[in-house]
C-alpha cells in the first residue's frame, strides 16, 4: 500500500506553536488533529494573591495583539465582582480603546497573514513585490490603530492606561480631536479594503456552525452584552460556566471548550457578524452588502470580508465617540475592596474571551479562569478540516497542505502570544 | 534563505555622507541573551554624540517597517541563533543583502525582523543606510542572564560604535523623541 507523509515544518501566519496532522487513509480522510504543543503559561495560577487592580495590566501580557481584550474582560469582571459601574464617558473611551485594537489586528491578520493565501504568495514579502501598494495600504491602516492605542492606552502594545474603575488619564477632547484626521483617511482606505478582499476567490464551503458570541441590543458588541448563541442560548455573562466546559484533550495543552448539551462552537468575526449584523454602523452595513454579504455568513473562507467590514466599523465607531465626548469629571470610579465573584465576556477581534474571578475581601485574588477564544475554537477549526479536507484528497500534497494551512487561518488562530511556529503533517497510506 | 552570515566585518560604521544615525536595540531582556541589544543600548548611553539616537525597540516587526521609514542612517542591534560560536558579531548590510531568517515563522505571527527588513526593501523605504549587528547567543531561556561570551561581545560591540560614530557624525545636538534616551 502506496503511503506518503507529508511534514510541513514551518506554518507561518499563525500565532502560537502547535501541528496539524492529517491521517488519510486509502484516499479516505480517517482523522484530523490540531495538536498545540506550546507549554502551558499558568497565568490563571500565578495570578492567584495578586491585587485585583494589579490584573488588567498583567493580563494585557497574556497577549501582544489583542491585549485590550484580556484587559477589558478583566476590568469588566474585577467591576462586577466589586459592584462598581462605570460612568457612559468612561464606557465609551473603552469601546474607543477595543476599535484601536480591532483596526490593528484585523489588517495584521487580513493584509499580513491572510491576504497573501488568496492573492497566491508565500508571505506578506512576496506578495509586496507584486503589490506594494496593497502593503503600503495595510500598514496605513494599522497604524491609525496603533495611534489609538497610544493615546488611550499610553502605548502601541500592552496598554498601561487602563485600571479598575476606568482609566488612569482620560484624553482632552483636543488630544481625541487630534486622532480625528487619521480616522477618517483609515475610514476610506477601509471600504477600499472591502471592495479588495470581497473580489478575492473564495471555496464554496460553508458549515452549520453553532455561532456564540457576546451580543447587546443597541450596539454591535465590544465589551458589554449577553452570550448568545444560533441555538437559543441568551445568557449574562455571569451563567457562561453553567453552559459551557473547558476540557483536556492529550493532542493540546490548550484546554477544549464545548456548549454543555450541544458541542462545538465557534467565536469570532463569522459569529458575531451572524448573531450581530444588524447592529452594524449604515455604513458598515451598506460596505457589507456590497460586498456580497447576507445577514449570516457560514463560509469561514469569507471571515476576511468580514474582518474588512468589522475595521470598517471600527473606523466609524471610532469617530462616532470622538465626535460626541465629553471628559468624565474623574477619570475613574473608586473601588472598595470586598469579597465577590465577577464575570465578563468581551469580544477580543478574534473571538469571545470570558474571564471570571473570585476575589478575598482585600480584593486579592483566589481563583482565576480565562477561556481565550482560540482555545474555544479549537474543535470547530478540526471541524473544519474533517468537513473541507476530503474535498481535497485528489490535490497535490503541496495544494491540499496549502488549502487546509489557510482554513486554519480562516480563524486567525492566536496559540500562544509568543515566539512559535505550527507544523503540518499529512500522512497518506 | 540559506547564507552564511557576515562576520564582524571591518567596514565603518556609517560613511562619511550619512546622516545623523538611529541606533535601534532590539530584543527581550528577560530571556537571556536576547537582551545583548538592550544591553548595548545602556552601553552606549552618554558615549556618543548628542545627535545620535539611541532607541530600544521593543514593538511588532511592522513597528519596525515604520521606524525604519523616514530614517536617513539606522544600525540595528539585536540577538541572533545561527549555530557560530557564542559571542560571535554578523554583520549584515541591509541594503545590499538578504537577512536570513533563523527559522522562518519564527517570530510573531510569522514575522520578524528578517521580514521586516526585507518587507521595508521591498517597500523602497529602507534607509539609505541600514546595517544589521547580529550577536550571536547561547541561551534564551526566559528569566536567563546574559551568557558571558554575549556579554563580552556586547561590550566590544558598544566600544566600537562609540569609537567610529564619534568620528563619524557632526556633534549638534538634535530633538529626542519618546524612545530615546
Amino acid at each position: 500500500m502506496a503511503r506518503r507523509t507529508i511534514n510541513v515544518d514551518v506554518l507561518a501566519r499563525v500565532e502560537g506553536e502547535g501541528a496539524l496532522r492529517l491521517v488519510i487513509q486509502d484516499g479516505t480522510l480517517r482523522n484530523a488533529e490540531l495538536r498545540i504543543f506550546e507549554p502551558p503559561r499558568f497565568f490563571e495560577a500565578f495570578l492567584r494573591g495578586r491585587s485585583c487592580m494589579e490584573v488588567p495590566d498583567i493580563t494585557a501580557r497574556i497577549c501582544g495583539i489583542c491585549p485590550v481584550a484580556y484587559q477589558m474582560s478583566s476590568v469588566h469582571a474585577m467591576e462586577d465582582a466589586l459592584g462598581i459601574a462605570i460612568t457612559p464617558e468612561i464606557r465609551a473611551l473603552r469601546r474607543l480603546l477595543y476599535c484601536g485594537e480591532w483596526i490593528e489586528s484585523h489588517v495584521l491578520h487580513m493584509y499580513m497573514l491572510h491576504a497573501p493565501d488568496f492573492l497566491g504568495y508565500d508571505g506578506a514579502v512576496e506578495m509586496a513585490k507584486d503589490h506594494p501598494d496593497v502593503v503600503r495600504d495595510g500598514l496605513a491602516l494599522k497604524k491609525a490603530g496603533n495611534e489609538i492605542l497610544n493615546l488611550l492606552g499610553g502605548r502601541e502594545i500592552h496598554p498601561i492606561n487602563v485600571r479598575v474603575g476606568g482609566f488612569y488619564r482620560v484624553p482632552t477632547r483636543h488630544e481625541l480631536r487630534g486622532l480625528r484626521e487619521a480616522l477618517l483617511r483609515g475610514r476610506d482606505a477601509s471600504l477600499d479594503t472591502v471592495k479588495l478582499v470581497a473580489g478575492f476567490a473564495f471555496p464554496d464551503m460553508e458549515r452549520d456552525y453553532e455561532f456564540v458570541s457576546v451580543s447587546h441590543p443597541g450596539e454591535y458588541p465590544f465589551n458589554e452584552g449577553h452570550v448568545v448563541s444560533n441555538r437559543g442560548l441568551d445568557i449574562p455573562p455571569q451563567q457562561y460556566d453553567a453552559h459551557f466546559e473547558e476540557f483536556h484533550v492529550k493532542r493540546s495543552n490548550a484546554l477544549h471548550s464545548r456548549h454543555l448539551g450541544h458541542g462545538a462552537y465557534l467565536t469570532g468575526p463569522l459569529a458575531r457578524y451572524s448573531l450581530n449584523s444588524a447592529r452594524l454602523s449604515p455604513l458598515a452595513l451598506e460596505a457589507a452588502r456590497t460586498a456580497g454579504l447576507g445577514a449570516t455568513c457560514n463560509n469561514p473562507f469569507r471571515s476576511i470580508v468580514i474582518r474588512a467590514v468589522e475595521v470598517v466599523y471600527a473606523f466609524d465607531e471610532a469617530l462616532r465617540i470622538i465626535d460626541a465626548y465629553q471628559p468624565p469629571e474623574r477619570p475613574f470610579v473608586e473601588a472598595p475592596m470586598r469579597a465577590g465573584v465577577g464575570c465578563a465576556a468581551t469580544e477580543a477581534p478574534r473571538g469571545m474571551l470570558y474571564h471570571r474571578y473570585r476575589l478575598d475581601a482585600d480584593g486579592s485574588v483566589l481563583e482565576a479562569k480565562i477561556v481565550p477564544p482560540t482555545s474555544q475554537n479549537q474543535p470547530s477549526i478540526e471541524d473544519d478540516l474533517r468537513a473541507f479536507a476530503p474535498h481535497w484528497l485528489d490535490l497535490p500534497d503541496d495544494r491540499l497542505s496549502h488549502l487546509c494551512e489557510q482554513a486554519i487561518r480562516n480563524h486567525d488562530p492566536c496559540i500562544s502570544c509568543a515566539t512559535h511556529f505550527l507544523k503540518l503533517d499529512v500522512v497518506r497510506g | 534563505m540559506k547564507r552564511t552570515p557576515g562576520r564582524d566585518k571591518a567596514a565603518p560604521v556609517v560613511a562619511g555622507r550619512a546622516g545623523c544615525p538611529v541606533i535601534l536595540c532590539l530584543g527581550n531582556p528577560h530571556c537571556g541573551d536576547d537582551g545583548a541589544g538592550r544591553l548595548v543600548a545602556r552601553l552606549l548611553r552618554d558615549r556618543l554624540p548628542s545627535s545620535v539616537r539611541i532607541e530600544q525597540h521593543a514593538g511588532t516587526a511592522l513597528a519596525l517597517v515604520e521606524r525604519l521609514h523616514g530614517a536617513d542612517a539606522v544600525l540595528l542591534v539585536d540577538a541572533a541563533l545561527t549555530g557560530a560560536a557564542p559571542g560571535t558579531i554578523h554583520v549584515f548590510d541591509c541594503v545590499a543583502e538578504d537577512i536570513p531568517a533563523a527559522r522562518p515563522g519564527a517570530s510573531s505571527h510569522g514575522l520578524g525582523v528578517a521580514e521586516a527588513i526585507a518587507l521595508a526593501r521591498v517597500l523602497g523605504t529602507l534607509p539609505r543606510v541600514c546595517r544589521l549587528y547580529a550577536i550571536e547567543g547561547e541561551t534564551f531561556a526566559p528569566g536567563a542572564a546574559l551568557s558571558p561570551a554575549v556579554r563580552t561581545a556586547a561590550e566590544g560591540l558598544a566600544a566600537r560604535l562609540a569609537r567610529e560614530l564619534v568620528h563619524t557624525v557632526p556633534p549638534s545636538a538634535t530633538s529626542y523623541g519618546p524612545h530615546g534616551f
